[in-house]
């Protein structure tokens, strides 16, 4: 009798240790991103040298913006604590090798979607969080009010290393108008060159042209023309090879712009996790099983809305209420006239 | 025993291999998991980007290899002029600091105290904005000698606009073939029979003369276009014809000049006390003149001292005028390793060329120096 308990019980420990081991294997064999950065304990997030409504750091060093708030979610997701994220302020230009190099897990630096960036260089876009398009700023008392009245000869500023130096070539050569582009390594740079006259004009995207109005010697001085001269989706980006690592930062990104469609926000989530609509209870999750998908718990999403809070509540927080862009345009809800519409999370 | 001095060697080269080869391995393997090509087929695809500031012809339907061009001689041209203009302050407050007047030699001493120690980037910021915010805008800036502008927008003088141009430069070569048939000539004379020939005064006519002769029968003339203020907008102007300068060439090179210049003036000042005191009074007591000391028994001596570190100097510089990305100036780490690596994403390719770029041209410049030191270095008997 005890002979066969004791082959019983090394039988059952051997199985265990079986099944630890696959489990385990299978979880590393899932991500190893994931699995780096639970064991470091912080999301490693790339972001810009100081966006603001994008990604900016005030004076004690603490970053906030629509940017960051997806690598926010990403850590809420992960880690179960959005405060986790370690920030590295990029350039446009030494943006793609950090994240290539996997000096940082994600890039959400009002980065472009295009084809090239997302098929040539190892990178996966995975959604959009800011539409945008590229715009002209100009000084008010030039008297104008519309590219249509730009001349041959213009001199504009703006960064280098970024889809902006591509369209703003497309823009000048379509309409024959020759122009001087002045082109910085950092956006401060241009900021500063062109408040002090050296162009007529800085281009880059709109919300940016916007953020960076804040920071000119006298914001009033400037307008923006209101000519979109190209499409710049931009959004969170991750290194190619991981597909699970890119599906928890795009669902953690669905997971914001889907809660506010379902008017679920950081104030209400709980409440909500005894509501009548399965959608929503998948949310905040109090019915199925999403999160294992990835190797996480069930409460991933909630963690996000109550951390971080949704789509809306994050604009309004970083971009509306600091007066960059108010008025919400293609980034609203496709229910409410805007171009965001997320595939549903079940 | 020879296989006991090998040995090590041997050893030493395989683990350079070894970690060369762990590096390489590494890097593929790593592209290959992210789908990255390696190869350098980008350099004859359009760029699709402009460029600022250009020494030849380029547009954004050039190709990456073009736009490499043109980053590569806008760096070169930096770095000439820098050497040129840091040479000639360099010469001049080394000379300073041994001034026998207080005035001119502590204001040297303080010149080369406060620039050596401020550090480069520092310095070319402040001349670029200090510049842009000094600087009048187009419309109101005042004639320099009734026709060049310095305006924010850069400094705007007339052209030169040549006829015949070709005849004019073949004269100038001509020229200096014969300055150096007279030269040489000269040298014979002085060796053979003990006579000295004006040669400098002969090679000055020659230079002017010859050239001054096509322009009286070779049909040579020159004209000149001068800038004009044309209106972009209400309040917004600039400046139209004629040769204009960027702010940021100008900027970069005063920074890179006026830094580099304060070590060439310590080479310079090091190299003239270097030589003996008993050399210069030797000289004297064989009765040659103060302007035969200095050309025949100081200089050459002290020039010994002085080139090697001079070198080094205008290597730094060269490196050094890298720093332009940060003020828009299109050298070849902004045209290049900045906007090129960034439409291509060929991070490897681009930094490595880059890389070889830098060298060979650090290199070029280590030649041509050395081969001038030893040149003007003792030949022992």
């Amino acid at each position: 009798m005890f002979k066969y308990l004791k082959q019983l019980t090394s039988l059952v420990a051997m199985v265990a240790l079986l099944f630890t081991f696959t489990t385990e294997t299978m979880a590393a064999k899932k991500s190893k991103t994931l699995k780096n950065t639970q064991k470091k304990g912080f999301v490693r997030c790339g972001v810009s040298q100081g966006l603001p409504g994008f990604s900016n750091a005030d004076a004690a060093g603490n970053w906030t913006g629509v940017d960051v708030d997806v690598c926010r979610a990403v850590a809420a997701a992960v880690l179960g604590d959005a405060s986790k994220v370690k920030y590295t302020p990029l350039s446009a230009k030494e943006r793609f090798t950090a994240l290539t190099s996997g000096e940082i897990d994600i890039l959400s630096r009002n980065t472009t979607w295009t084809l090239s960036r997302d098929a040539d260089i190892g990178l996966t876009f995975v959604g959009v969080n800011f539409y945008d398009g590229q715009g002209f700023m100009v000084r008010k008392s030039s008297g104008i009010t519309s590219t249509s009245q730009f001349k041959n000869g213009i001199s504009a500023c703006t960064n280098i290393g970024t889809t902006t130096e591509l369209n703003m070539r497309d823009f000048f050569n379509s309409r024959g108008i020759s122009y001087e582009p002045v082109a910085f390594e950092k956006a401060d740079e241009v900021v500063a060159a062109y408040d002090a006259g050296r162009c007529d004009t800085y281009t880059t995207d709109k919300s940016g042209l916007a953020a960076q109005r804040t920071k000119m010697s006298n914001p009033d001085e400037h307008i923006v023309l209101p000519e979109t001269i190209s499409k710049e989706p931009l959004g969170p980006v991750v290194r190619q090879g991981d597909s699970v690592w890119e599906d928890i930062v795009r669902w953690s990104l669905n997971t914001m712009i889907e809660a506010e469609e379902y008017g679920i926000t950081s104030g209400n989530a709980d409440m909500m996790k005894t509501s009548d609509n399965p959608a929503i209870k998948r949310l905040v999750g109090s019915e199925g099983e999403l999160g294992a998908a990835f190797g996480l718990d069930n409460d991933w999403s909630y963690r996000i809305i109550t951390q971080v809070g949704n789509y809306g509540e994050s604009y309004k927080r970083n971009i509306a209420d600091t007066g960059i862009l108010p008025d919400r345009g293609p980034n609203e809800l496709w229910t409410k006239g805007g171009i965001l519409y997320v595939p549903p999370a079940r | 025993m020879k296989l006991k001095k090998i040995l090590p060697q041997l050893a030493t080269l395989f683990v350079v291999v070894l970690i060369f080869g762990f590096f390489t391995m590494n890097a593929q393997l790593n592209m290959e998991n992210r789908g990255i090509d390696f190869g350098y087929g980008f350099l004859t695809q359009e760029s699709s980007f402009d460029v600022q500031f250009s020494l030849i012809e380029y547009s954004g339907s050039d190709s990456y290899g073009r736009a490499y061009l043109v980053g590569l001689l806008n760096t070169l041209l930096v770095s000439v002029l820098g050497i040129i203009i840091c040479t000639i302050i360099g010469v001049i407050i080394g000379i300073a600091r041994l001034s026998p007047n207080y005035l001119i030699r502590t204001t040297a001493a303080w010149y080369v105290e406060f620039f050596r120690n401020i550090p480069l980037l520092l310095q070319i910021f402040f001349w670029y904005y200090a510049a842009l915010r000094a600087l009048p805008l187009p419309q109101d800036a005042e004639a320099i000698f009734g026709a060049s502008y310095l305006t924010i927008k850069g400094f705007y003088t007339p052209s030169l606009i040549w006829e015949n141009l070709d005849i004019f430069i073949y004269s100038v070569i001509a020229a200096i073939v014969a300055i150096v048939f007279v030269r040489i000539h000269a040298k014979k004379l002085r060796e053979n029979q003990g006579k000295h020939l004006p040669v400098l005064n002969i090679s000055i006519a020659i230079l002017f003369l010859l050239p001054l002769l096509t322009f009286l029968f070779g049909g040579v003339n020159v004209g000149y276009e001068t800038p004009e203020l044309k209106q972009l907008a209400k309040t917004s102007f600039k400046f139209e014809g004629g040769l204009s300068i960027p702010p940021e060439l100008l900027s970069l090179v005063i920074a890179l000049s006026l830094y580099t210049a304060t070590f060439v003036a310590e080479c310079v000042r090091a190299g003239i006390q270097g030589v003996g005191k008993g050399q210069r009074e030797a000289a004297a007591s064989i009765g040659l003149n103060r302007k035969q000391v200095l050309n025949l028994i100081i200089m050459p001596q002290a020039l010994r001292i002085i080139i090697p570190p001079t070198t080094n100097q205008y290597l730094n510089l060269t490196k050094n005028s890298s720093l332009a990305a940060a003020i828009a100036y299109p050298d070849l780490v902004l045209v290049f390793a900045g906007t090129a690596l960034m439409q291509t994403g060929k991070a490897i390719e681009i930094v490595s060329i880059t890389m070889l770029t830098y060298l060979t041209l650090s290199l070029s410049i280590s030649f041509f120096m050395n081969w001038y030191n030893a040149k003007i270095a003792i030949v022992e008997k």
